[in-house]
């Protein structure tokens, strides 16, 4: 097999990947302002730089925490138990394409999408499927759901209670990040201004009802993905968590209720410092927003927890098995960036959803990181290097420099009505690739190190069309079923709430409780408030 | 007389990864031709519509959702449905080899997986449309 050597004098070496200079080498004279207490401070002690609790991996071990989903309910079920009987400590779900639109399985749009990219979720029949003998009150779910975030909540409440589970002790995350959608991951359903009441009510009812529940994953993982660079990752997505702090302040609640409530979701991209640098960067300029600017008094409401992902958008279709070794390198960086929870992806995710096989060893992955390594033994370890507190601070002042354009623009949701993000990340994806094809970024197996006439012998994940046909005939079953009187009665009273200023999640939960599907009760949200269409542009 | 190629860039169904499909939008456009995005959420219909209108010489599908063999086949029928022979339909996205195949059976054009570079997605257009090499459009049409 034909293979060229990579051409050392192409390489770049004197930026990072998001294109941020470097020297060679770091002094001491290159961090001479550090002052400890004031930039880094104890981990567990604001500003909280070096990690978010005094104890960090000593006390617990991140949570190991596969997004997962595919096919049936029945389907994801078998892998979620699979997941657990192999040491992931906390379930992540992955919805299709028709659920995270808020379209039922059987509505016309989904035809060819059911089950194809997560599992199909389209009543609460499903949702008690999905967690089939998994016990809701022993393990903590994430749902990577947006636009219609409050019904698939109510949905996954509504099951925890027919387990007998009392919600004061449920735990978990949605992601509910409406803003992101608008920049990056384009799953919305309605328009900013009710998507915002919607996020501010799933805050005022997690606050009584739910109060170990995180109701937001503030993400930038999405933006990353779109193209960004490592800044306007970090820049974007601390904004979008700001302009949710403003939100839920101007809706009346107290910020001390819900800040702590709100969680992150960052990328683990390839550039191993700078995404190390990144999450430190993160968490000091948060802890110093909340507690100066919004005044937040709670050291609860001041701390970044976050979930990472490893980067999806730097794994090949060729050579997979090298993916591999990208997603240990960016789970390394996490753990040393004090993630509080993380998924590794599977090498062959560029092809489909990940075989079992190879979920496994991504699973493996994080428990070799945790238990050979030695990595999680101290904390923070690479404070006080020269190179990576530069990095944070440059990461910081390059952040504040975007929150400066924005707030210029009006604030975020004024950003985003102009495109701004969206334009920022769009020219960053482009002069991304143009890097790679002018060979001045280097992706092995892509433009380099080639392997001539590879063939790929990796077995891979079909979705079958069965799952469609499946969920057609339950959902026909679940409409004869159920008493559509009060399925009609429970619709009409949503409807008359999301004219009023009370609380939505409420009718969502009676709605849900008699089996409307979430079609049925997105149709009705659509009708009061509207459909969102983005303006086309590239 | 120099035309520039048409090329509607279009994202159908329902998924909304659209870094791709903006990427070689934006390089088709600097490669010198006229590049109309439909943005997300395209049905067939509204797919075949905009082509018509915007009178395209070519449609690019963008489809990482794994709806490939539902959508590609269904815009096709549409196409033939109007009578419409000489619109070239490709794409890319996630496509696995064997359903590539199945869909160059049906008549469709290249698919692009990931890792391709612009200029091949680029060279194939030309080279369809006979293009000269140095942004002359030659017709050679008989």
């Amino acid at each position: 097999m034909k293979q060229k050597k990579v051409k050392e004098t192409y390489r770049v070496n004197n930026a990072t990947i998001s294109g941020i200079p470097i020297k060679i080498i770091y002094l001491p004279t290159d961090i001479k302002n550090l002052d400890y207490d004031r930039d880094l401070g104890m981990p567990g002690k604001y500003p909280f730089t070096r990690g978010i609790r005094d104890t960090m991996y000593r006390g617990r071990i991140w949570t190991m925490r596969q997004f997962s989903g595919f096919g049936t309910s029945k389907d994801t079920n078998r892998r979620y138990k699979f997941l657990l009987a192999h040491g992931e400590t906390g379930l992540s779900v992955a919805f299709d394409f028709p659920t995270l639109y808020g379209r039922d399985s059987d509505d016309p749009i989904s035809a060819g999408e059911v089950g194809k990219c997560g599992v199909a979720i389209s009543s609460l029949m499903d949702m008690e499927t999905l967690f089939d003998g998994i016990p809701m009150d022993k393990v903590s779910t994430s749902m990577t759901i947006n636009g219609p975030a409050s019904v698939i909540w109510a949905f996954y409440i509504a099951a925890a209670e027919k387990q007998s589970v009392k919600l004061k002790v449920l735990r978990g995350t949605i992601q509910n990040d409406i803003l992101k959608e608008y920049i990056a991951q384009k799953s919305w359903l309605f328009p900013p201004e009710p998507s915002m009441r919607i996020i501010t009510d799933i805050m005022g009812f997690a606050a009584k009802e739910v109060p170990q529940w995180n109701t937001i994953s503030i993400s930038g993982y999405h933006i990353r993905e779109a193209g960004s660079t490592a800044v306007q990752e970090l820049a974007f997505t601390l904004k979008d968590g700001l302009t949710y702090i403003e939100e839920g302040i101007k809706a009346g609640l107290d910020v001390d209720i819900f800040a702590p409530r709100l969680s992150y979701f960052f990328n683990s991209h390839l550039d191993f410092f700078e995404e190390i640098a990144k999450f430190r960067a993160a968490r000091r300029i948060w802890a110093r927003e909340l507690k100066n600017t919004y005044k937040a008094k709670k050291p609860e409401s001041w701390l970044v927890r976050f979930h990472t992902q490893t980067a999806g958008c730097t794994l090949t279709a060729q050579q997979p098995e090298n993916n591999i070794v990208r997603t240990a390198l960016q789970g390394l960086a996490a753990v040393l960036g004090g993630t509080q929870s993380l998924h590794t992806n599977s090498m062959d995710e560029t092809w489909a959803l990940p075989t079992e096989k190879a979920v496994l060893i991504a699973l493996r992955t994080q428990q070799l990181l945790a238990y050979e390594t030695g990595v999680a033994n101290v904390i923070d370890p690479l404070g006080g290097s020269y190179y990576v507190e530069f990095l944070t601070n440059k990461m910081e002042e390059e952040a504040y420099k975007y929150f400066d354009k924005i707030d210029k623009l009006g604030g975020m949701v004024k950003a985003i009505e102009n495109g701004f993000p969206q334009r920022e990340i769009a020219n960053a994806a482009y002069q991304f690739q143009k890097a790679v094809e002018e060979k001045r970024r280097i992706i092995i197996g892509v433009n380099d190190l080639i392997l001539e006439n590879e063939k790929i012998e990796m077995p891979i994940l079909k979705i079958d069309h069965r799952v469609e046909q499946e969920q057609h005939k339950r959902l026909v079953t679940l409409r004869k079923k159920r008493n559509n009187n009060k399925v009609q009665k429970k619709l009409r009273e949503l409807k008359h709430v999301a004219q009023s200023k009370e609380n939505i999640m409420y009718p969502i939960l009676d709605a849900v409780k008699t089996y409307a599907t979430l079609g049925e009760i997105c149709q009705a949200m659509k009708e009061i408030f509207g459909v969102y269409k983005e303006p086309p542009m590239f | 007389m120099d035309k520039k190629l048409r090329i509607l860039v279009a994202k159908p169904g329902l998924d909304g990864h659209d870094r791709g499909a903006k990427v070689v939008a934006r390089a088709l456009r600097d490669a010198g031709f006229e590049v109309i995005y439909t943005g997300l959420h395209q049905t067939p219909e509204m797919i075949v519509q905009t082509a018509l209108q915007e009178d395209v010489d070519a449609i690019g599908l963008s489809i990482l959702s794994g709806a490939h063999m539902t959508i590609f086949p269904n815009v096709l029928k549409l196409l033939k449905k109007k009578k419409v022979f000489d619109i070239l339909l490709f794409g890319g996205g996630i496509i696995p080899d064997e359903d590539k195949k199945a869909l160059s059976k049906l008549g469709i054009g290249k698919l692009f997986g990931p890792g391709t570079d612009t200029t091949e997605i680029i060279d194939y257009l030309k080279k369809y449309f006979k293009i000269v090499s140095h942004g002359d459009t030659e017709n050679t049409e008989d």
